[in-house]
């Protein structure tokens, strides 16, 4: 469900040379559905098949590429309800009890982020996905049962509408400024 | 029943050999080519969204998710400047007082609080800025409800 990839987060940047990013920006909306996709790519990219494959490789083993799947578009799917559940909960059980609602069914993403006081109390996030509002609020009261008493407040906010959501996409311009730096040769 | 499988099976990771649907194909006891056009027809379909590579966000540089309160009478126009704004990738309403959340990301940290206060100036809004402080797990594969979907 990478379409639901919803936050993208912050982090630190995995260094890609050049060869590398050409890869990714060929392949981020897709691997072209022929007998051997990488030297489809690799005839975009300037690279050979091999040369393709063993770099896509590499990057998932390093963290880079997640995984290479058949990515479902689950709002076709059926899973039209989407909440962001945000909870306040004690910041000396946080990271505990982030990674036990993390493993709930039905929770995609699970995130600690800061509070902004006094108009943002709450500490964690999770993603919840149901085919209806109902179907979340039931993941919602599982979750609230596992945070117990160490959580002081909750709540879920519903997507009602998707703005804008280009996925993952990244646009050139940013891979060529965050590599500004190490490709500076001349 | 094939669709399905394939889906199934390879919504997690799809087989990072020489010849990924033939490899797919053997397994699933069918022919290469029927593999492919089947995927080539879910993705026309929409049901997938794409066959390929997820890649790791922080790919992007420095990012984090955004949010702002606005007069939801207003919230389009809004949404509208928020959409134009670089190194935006995701919009969503919600139902809160806090509106519309975002991603904004940006090749690196000093951009991305760059981009950020512009967007504040423009907007004449603070904007809640929530970073990601720690990530406790991504499960992106679901259980897809076929008997029901069959039943719509």
């Amino acid at each position: 469900m990478s379409d639901f990839i919803w936050p993208s987060e912050e982090g630190k940047s995995k260094s890609l040379d050049e060869q590398d990013r050409a890869i990714v920006l060929a392949t981020q909306a897709g691997l072209p559905l022929v007998s051997d996709p990488w030297t489809a790519v690799g005839e975009q990219v300037g690279m050979s098949g091999e040369e393709v494959l063993s770099r896509m490789q590499a990057m998932l083993e390093r963290g880079v590429i997640r995984r290479i799947a058949a990515v479902p578009n689950h709002y076709r799917l059926g899973y039209v309800a989407n909440g962001m559940t945000v909870w306040d909960v004690a910041d000396a059980d946080v990271e505990r009890l982030g990674r036990e609602i993390a493993a709930i069914e039905g929770v995609s993403h699970c995130y600690q982020r800061p509070r902004h006081l006094p108009h943002w109390p709450y500490n964690l996030f999770a993603m919840l996905h149901g085919r209806t509002r109902e179907e979340v609020e039931q993941q919602a009261q599982v979750l609230r049962a596992c945070l117990g008493e160490a959580c002081h407040g909750h709540r879920i906010l519903y997507s009602s509408r998707i703005l804008k959501k280009t996925g993952l996409r990244l646009a050139a311009a940013n891979l060529q400024t965050a590599s500004t730096e190490t490709d500076a040769r001349g | 029943m094939l669709d399905r499988r394939l889906i199934d099976c390879y919504q997690r990771d799809l087989p990072v050999c020489p010849q990924p649907f033939q490899a797919m194909a053997e397994r699933l006891g069918t022919s290469e080519a029927e593999v492919i056009a089947r995927l080539q027809r879910l993705q026309a379909l929409d049901v997938l969204s794409r066959v390929g590579p997820v890649f790791e966000h922080t790919l992007a540089g420095a990012s984090l998710l955004a949010a702002v309160a606005v007069p939801e009478e207003e919230r389009d126009a809004f949404a509208e400047l928020i959409n134009q704004a670089p190194g935006v990738n995701h919009n969503y309403a919600r139902e809160h007082h806090y509106n519309l959340w975002f991603v904004m990301t940006a090749p690196e940290e000093q951009c991305l609080d760059e981009r950020l206060n512009h967007l504040e100036t423009m907007l004449g809004r603070t904007i809640l800025r929530l970073p990601m402080l720690e990530s406790f797990h991504i499960d992106l594969a679901f259980t897809i409800p076929w008997a029901e979907l069959e039943r719509i």
